[in-house]
């Protein structure tokens, strides 16, 4: 090859690798800001990925855009190219390469996924599967607090046991790791809190476990991710991570409020319509109070 | 076995009003299914138009929950199995015969018995919105329990049809399973072994052994689906000793398969025009050819990345992860091998061509977060959001439908004997390629944001997005104006051609534009290679309209 297009060669790698480590660094705040001890190793996860994905979507659009600027075929000119068939060497190497990448990124995700540690439905416990080891190994630290969420058709509540609560607003404590069982009272609904990074189908007639630490005191959004009907889209609930004070402030304070029947957003929106004579809609199941 | 022609009839033209009825003509039936799941690609466009009229603004103000609901189950829907499939179906259905030198399909009843189910399986669909229930709403994946619940009451719902016209869509597409891998396998002209065979008849080979293979599982899911939501079975109810689980494997164990179904006909026609258009064999074409294959088999093993937020234990979501990553390397090599066919190649950009190249810049991005997704940890952040489906839009309008369009302008003058507008053509590309580009890239940050899929208002902070993806879908629905246009005067008035117009290499070139209706007058003794580029073999364009 010409000493020209070697360097021309380099420099374009070059480049691809600091854009590509760029885009990388990037890459955190493209996701919402981190509110649970594991949300940090997705963000790395994450990072790496689009570090990996950027080299090699630059790489080949280079050579690509490189073809179609320098190959093209002078006006008029119809005749064949060279009958270049194949190269060994090259088949070889750019099915090695993606194939070590491949197995990198999967251990890499392995260990993340390890790294996070929420479970969810777990199989079970006495086959003493070595992949499971780790996850179960570190049950530990212990969850601090339980909490029982429960989904039906389109609201959340939440049940503290200890406390003998139940609240429409979840709150979790500071840097505590936290035990949720997950329950579903008709179809599959899906507990995501963005913030947190975790997501969690809900099957009825199962309790899911799922444990989080939630490390950054804020107001986030609980939503329900698997499509569950007509007003899924309104099947929201409030999340505060509160201080340890604040926290032990507020089970106090629910515990001696009378419990009060709080109107969701999907019955308040289902009530405008059906008393409105002018809205047609197909029969819907009606949403829970 | 195919009819032995006599000779008038080799040679006779076909007649117009046999694209209406029931013909075995393969090359009528291809046309059949290409026309109309165009026709549906519409329909299934203006559906995706209200839907993204809703998405315009946070809040519900264009259409109510359940309409909404029902749009987008049906937009999936008509646009995978009335538009993707059959017009795959249309293309290998009109080339395979002519490509492996054969004079029709191994059944040409049963071919004509599939095509004629599916403007059954869209009347149903369509229907269905009429219906006082109205349609299917629990989306294209219908999972239970939410899709059986049925609120109406009535035997006769949405989601009743909709399950009918799935299994009767699943019949069709089995048919067509049978059909092209017995003329695969069977009817080969003399000389013409596998590895002779162009690429595209391999990744249609591959194809329609998935359907075979797989689709059953999808059409006994639907069946059970159906006796539970009517019949009184507790297949898949959670509460009385059934698990809406099975279903999702069931679902899935098909539904990932059909994405390979979709993509790797659109593989085959860049493997196509890609060495026509830059006038160089294909860079390792056995390579690229059993590779078809290999993405068939580790295909049928990746389903459960599906599920990865499901009901699934650690170990299946370990499992599925590392095999969904392997299935990227056969994928990729194929990328690299259209790459290195352009590389030091004599490129001509016509409008084949472009779509082939946008639809591999498209496929790279698409492959890339295909593989991010495949990372469990990851996937539980943006599984059911809007960056899956900025995923699987960038693979099935980026990479397929710009693979079809592709493929319909570089067979259209063989289809018609007719050349399209070059200049509409190229007007064509460049509004479908900016039009999806702002419409379904957006969809990626969003996603990563936290923005649900499936939802019809949203959090205010997602606006900025989705109003460049909006007006990116907009821009998208104008620019198949051209592209109808231009096939429709193109088809009735467009400058005659010959038999090889390309200059390509290829069976099908050989034959007059359009073919006899028995293709060859005498079947073919294949001894060249695919592709022989560059091998000084003279190319002759006759001015040939018919024999």
């Amino acid at each position: 090859m010409k000493l020209f297009n070697i360097i021309l060669l380099a420099l374009f790698v070059i480049v691809i690798i600091i854009a590509s480590n760029y885009l990388g660094q990037q890459a955190y705040n493209w996701l919402p800001t981190p509110a649970a001890l594991e949300a940090q190793p997705v963000g790395d996860l994450f990072s790496f990925l689009v570090t990996l994905g950027s080299l090699v979507f630059l790489g080949v659009l280079g050579m690509l855009l490189y073809s179609i600027v320098s190959f093209r075929a002078a006006k008029g000119d119809k005749s064949d190219a060279q009958p270049i068939k194949g190269n060994l060497t090259l088949e070889i190497v750019w099915t090695v390469i993606p194939l070590i990448l491949v197995i990198w990124i999967t251990s890499y995700s392995y260990n993340i996924y390890q790294k996070m540690n929420i479970l969810g439905n777990l199989p079970i416990v006495h086959l003493h599967n070595p992949l499971e080891e780790s996850a179960y190994a570190a049950e530990n630290p212990q969850a601090s607090e339980t909490i029982e969420v429960t989904a039906r058709q389109w609201s959340w509540s939440f049940y503290y046991p200890s406390s003998n609560i139940t609240s429409s607003q979840l709150h979790l404590p500071l840097n505590q790791r936290v035990k949720l069982l997950l329950k579903s009272e008709d179809v599959i609904h899906g507990f995501f809190v963005p913030n947190f990074r975790i997501k969690q189908d809900i099957v009825p007639n199962r309790t899911i476990e799922l444990r989080l630490t939630a490390n950054r005191i804020g107001k986030y959004q609980l939503e329900d991710s698997q499509f569950s009907g007509t007003y899924f889209s309104l099947m929201k609930a409030d999340v505060y991570v509160d201080s340890l004070d604040t926290y032990s402030k507020w089970l106090t304070q629910a515990k001696n409020q009378k419990p009060t029947l709080e109107t969701n957003l999907a019955a308040a929106e289902h009530k405008r319509y059906i008393t409105d004579p002018a809205h047609f809609h197909w029969p819907t199941v009606v949403p829970a109070n | 076995m195919t009819n032995i022609a006599d000779s008038n009839q080799a040679h006779s033209k076909t007649h117009w009003r046999e694209y209406f009825g029931f013909s075995t003509d393969h090359k009528v039936i291809g046309v059949q299914y290409l026309v109309t799941s165009f026709i549906f690609f519409l329909i299934g466009g203006l559906l995706a138009m209200i839907v993204r009229a809703e998405l315009l603004t946070p809040q519900l103000d264009v259409v109510n929950r359940s309409l909404y609901n029902g749009l987008f189950t049906m937009h999936g829907t008509i646009m995978i199995f009335l538009w993707i499939f059959p017009a795959n179906l249309g293309l290998a259905n009109y080339l395979v015969p002519l490509m492996i030198g054969a004079r029709d399909m191994a059944f040409p009843k049963l071919n004509a018995i599939a095509f004629w189910q599916i403007p059954i399986v869209g009347i149903l669909l369509l229907l269905s919105f009429f219906l006082p229930s109205g349609t299917a709403q629990a989306g294209w994946w219908s999972y239970p329990p939410v899709s059986i619940q049925n609120p109406s009451g009535h035997l006769i719902n949405g989601e009743f049809v909709w399950l009918l016209a799935i299994a009767i869509s699943g019949v069709s597409s089995i048919m067509g399973g049978v059909n092209f891998v017995t003329t695969i396998i069977q009817m080969r002209a003399p000389g013409m072994t596998y590895f002779k065979m162009p690429v595209y008849v391999w990744t249609i080979f591959s194809a329609q052994l998935l359907q075979l293979f797989c689709l059953p599982a999808l059409t006994g899911a639907a069946i059970m689906l159906l006796f539970d939501l009517s019949f009184g079975t507790d297949f898949f109810s959670p509460f009385k000793n059934g698990d809406p689980i099975i279903y999702q494997h069931l679902f899935w164990f098909y539904s990932h398969p059909a994405v390979y179904v979709m993509a790797l006909p659109a593989f085959g026609v860049f493997s196509e025009v890609i060495p026509a258009f830059a006038r160089k064999p294909l860079f390792g074409y056995k390579v690229v050819a059993v590779s078809s294959f290999i993405i068939a088999i580790v295909g049928t093993f990746v389903w459960a990345h599906h599920m990865f937020a499901s009901a699934t234990p650690n170990w299946m979501r370990i499992f599925f992860m590392a095999s969904t990553m392997l299935v990227a390397v056969p994928t990729g090599v194929k990328v690299f091998a259209w790459v290195a066919t352009l590389w030091k190649g004599k490129l001509h950009l016509d409008t084949p061509m472009l779509f082939c190249l946008g639809g591999i810049v498209m496929f790279l991005f698409a492959g890339i977060t295909g593989v991010m997704m495949a990372s469990a940890p990851f996937d539980i952040h943006v599984n059911n959001t809007y960056f899956v489906v900025g995923h699987f839009h960038y693979v099935v309008f980026g990479t397929v439908t710009m693979a079809i369009y592709g493929g319909i302008y570089f067979w259209f003058p063989k289809i018609t004997g007719r050349m399209y507008i070059e200049s509409w053509g190229k007007i064509h590309f460049w509004l479908t390629f900016l039009g999806a580009n702002l419409n379904f890239f957006p969809m990626h940050p969003v996603g990563l944001q936290g923005m649900l899929r499936r939802v019809s208002s949203y959090d205010p902070q997602y606006t900025g997005w989705n109003i460049v993806a909006s007006l990116g879908a907009f821009l998208l629905g104008m620019s198949t104006l051209p592209f109808v246009a231009n096939i429709i005067s193109s088809w009735l008035r467009g400058h005659k051609v010959g038999n090889n117009p390309w200059l390509a290499s290829g069976l099908e070139w050989t034959v007059s534009s359009p073919p006899p209706v028995e293709n060859f007058a005498e079947i073919p003794i294949v001894t060249r290679e695919p592709y022989d580029y560059g091998e000084q073999i003279s190319r002759v364009n006759s001015d040939l309209h018919s024999i």
